[in-house]
């Protein structure tokens, strides 16, 4: 069962390496944030699957981790876009 | 092969497809809108079913209640980014695709 395990571990991990053809490619800054939360989403899966697949329950605490940051860090950037370089709020 | 593992290793395969079919709308589609759909749609579906896979094997109530909130931590996030993301595209004035 954990080979199957580590197996779709490493297909996530295929599919980030994938996805990040959108980081290069994609023709707005958003895309290339879509690309970001699609790392963040597969990235915790795989610690969520690694930590099955290990026994060590300490990768469920950074899959909750990386789930807030990632929320944390796409808010941050629509801030910055929508109320200039600044970030800082004008209302 | 208990029925628990074969039920998990469905739900761990359905999960990993509807990650494949995620990242290859992200990569495939003609337009940031659309490829929101695909990224928080699929991705989160193929979430929810890797996490319902665990859960499954997972040893306590409690380990399982964690995934749980895990996932649907990952949901909220998701649908809120979807709309802050397409609003911002909206006011940066990028139209949608047309046929």
């Amino acid at each position: 069962m954990t080979a199957l395990l580590y197996g779709v571990a490493a297909f996530l991990l295929a599919n980030i390496s994938v996805g990040l053809y959108r980081v290069a490619r994609g023709p707005t800054h958003l895309d290339r944030m879509l690309a970001a939360q699609l790392l963040g989403t597969t990235g915790i899966a795989v610690a969520l699957v690694l930590a099955e697949a290990t026994g060590n329950p300490g990768g469920r605490d950074v899959a909750l981790v990386l789930a807030v940051l990632a929320t944390l860090a796409a808010v941050f950037f629509v801030r910055r876009f929508r109320f200039g370089a600044g970030g800082t709020a004008s209302r | 092969m208990t029925i628990l593992d074969v039920l998990s290793t469905a739900l761990l395969l359905a999960g990993c497809f509807f990650f494949l079919a995620g990242t290859v709308g992200l990569l495939r589609f003609p337009d940031v809108y659309c490829r929101l759909h695909a990224l928080t749609k699929a991705d989160n579906l193929g979430l929810q079913l890797v996490v319902l896979g665990l859960a499954l094997r997972a040893e306590s109530p409690f380990t399982a209640g964690k995934l749980l909130l895990i996932w649907l931590l990952a949901l909220l996030a998701s649908a809120t980014i979807a709309h802050l993301v397409a609003h911002l595209a909206r006011r940066e004035g990028y139209p949608p695709w047309t046929r």
